[in-house]
């Protein structure tokens, strides 16, 4: 128990704020996904078959290569990317990207293709009445979206987006390989330093189980109150 | 874009997509097995069973694959009795301490299916069997498994192409998988793009493939047909 001490002594007190590390980069990285998810989804419910194109590229690609190498291909090639974009405005000098954000923006890249999968279903299995009713009462766009579409969407999508949710909280452990100090990270240099791999490793899963099952108690909370009525 | 890099590295992916087959067919051999065991014992009445079954399936569902391997990798070498026996013969080997990991993670996936697969099986088709007088193990070998192996299959399609992506972890245990020799070549070339075009393009025709195989077999196994 020694090992898990906080302070000097122990692995404790790392192992606490890789947590929330881990917890920070998985809440970015789907908040990124959902912002890829708006962009994707119209995308994908469009009526131009060019644009359909693009929105199935981009979740057929993401969800059928594996995420190791999406990190591996912003790991390496994000910052000479940045790089590249600075070179045209004039700007020459070697930009690093923090592990934190290539980590949120490939896991959110990955979670994103997920996240737009579960709105298109969510929007295509609201009754086309809905629509047709808003329309006919000249509600506009914007209202009818937000007042209308969200709230019956977001029913249907909040058991789906806990699955997302899952998938991305697990995926954080894979930027462990570009440095940031997440549960993995930590756990591995805290296995090398003490020659202890099999207790650190363990408790590396039973913090992501912990993880795990204190969101299932939230968003089950959430399921209820988003399906009152139902 | 560097072209030359890409044609040269493309046979050197291409062979290391023969480890990821390799890995990828015998975890989902093995885990097809533990999934069906498991799903057998998750549907069984004793309590004790059951909660076995699920605690099971929802520790190797709730934690990352990645913990999976390092534990099984780095955490059971420790073990000085395992070192004495005939298990460290596997052990030791990075590629069989992968598929361990993947057997075990794609059987908890598995066994999840394939109980939600059985448990959706109308209970007037056994009623039925019975009536007939057909004996249980007949039930179960002859209606239930042919029925269920037909439901699960979009879902267990799913699983074949998420295990596919999940290989690619072995290359974080010292194996050269398609992902590990992708690292490789972008690490010593410093070209990541053209490197993920050849390798994202072969997972890529590799789930087409999968996909397909599995969209013909439920054609073949519908029920309307």
């Amino acid at each position: 128990m020694e090992l898990l001490a906080f302070g000097k002594t122990g692995w404790g007190d790392e192992l606490f704020y890789a947590t929330l590390m881990t917890i920070a980069v998985s809440i970015t990285a789907m908040f990124v996904g959902f912002f890829f998810a708006l962009i994707f989804t119209p995308l994908k419910l469009s009526k131009f078959k060019s644009l359909n194109l693009i929105g199935n590229f981009y979740t057929t690609v993401i969800r059928g290569v594996p995420e190791l190498l999406v990190i591996y291909l912003f790991f390496f090639g994000g910052s000479g990317a940045i790089m590249y974009v600075a070179s045209i405005f004039g700007y020459f000098e070697y930009i690093e990207i923090n592990a934190f954000i290539t980590g949120s923006v490939a896991i959110g890249i990955i979670s994103g293709a997920y996240s737009t999968e579960v709105f298109r279903g969510a929007i295509q299995s609201i009754d086309k009445g809905q629509f047709e009713a808003a329309k006919v009462l000249g509600i506009n766009k914007f209202t009818q979206f937000y007042k209308i579409i969200l709230p019956q969407m977001l029913r249907l999508a909040i058991p789906n987006l806990s699955n997302v949710w899952q998938i991305t909280l697990k995926d954080t452990s894979l930027i462990s390989v570009t440095g940031l100090v997440e549960i993995m990270r930590q756990s591995y240099i805290a296995a090398g330093s003490t020659r202890d791999p099999l207790f650190f490793y363990c408790f590396a899963a039973i913090l992501y189980l912990m993880l795990t099952y204190i969101s299932m108690k939230i968003i089950n909370r959430l399921e209820i109150k988003y399906s009152r009525g139902y | 874009m560097d072209f030359d890099l890409m044609f040269t590295s493309f046979p050197k992916l291409l062979g290391a997509t023969v480890v990821t087959l390799k890995l990828l067919s015998a975890s989902l051999f093995f885990g097809l097995i533990i999934g069906l065991l498991f799903a057998i014992l998750r549907l069984n009445k004793n309590i004790l069973i059951n909660k076995f079954a699920y605690g099971y399936s929802y520790l190797f569902r709730g934690t990352p694959l990645l913990v999976q391997i390092f534990i099984i990798y780095f955490g059971l070498g420790q073990i000085e009795y395992l070192r004495s026996t005939f298990l460290w013969v596997i052990l030791k080997e990075p590629y069989w301490c992968a598929i361990i990991a993947f057997t075990l993670n794609t059987g908890a996936y598995t066994s999840e299916i394939l109980r939600s697969a059985f448990q959706t099986i109308k209970p007037g088709i056994i009623e039925a069997g019975k009536s007939l007088g057909i004996s249980n193990k007949i039930i179960f070998y002859k209606i239930q498994i042919p029925i269920a192996i037909r439901q699960s299959l979009p879902a267990y399609g799913n699983e074949i192409i998420l295990m596919m992506k999940g290989t690619s972890l072995a290359s974080t245990v010292t194996l050269m998988d398609l992902t590990g020799v992708a690292k490789y070549i972008i690490s010593t070339t410093f070209k990541p793009i053209e490197v993920f075009i050849v390798a994202g393009g072969i997972y890529l025709f590799m789930t087409f493939i999968i996909h397909n195989v599995i969209k013909f077999l439920e054609k073949k196994y519908s029920f309307n047909s």
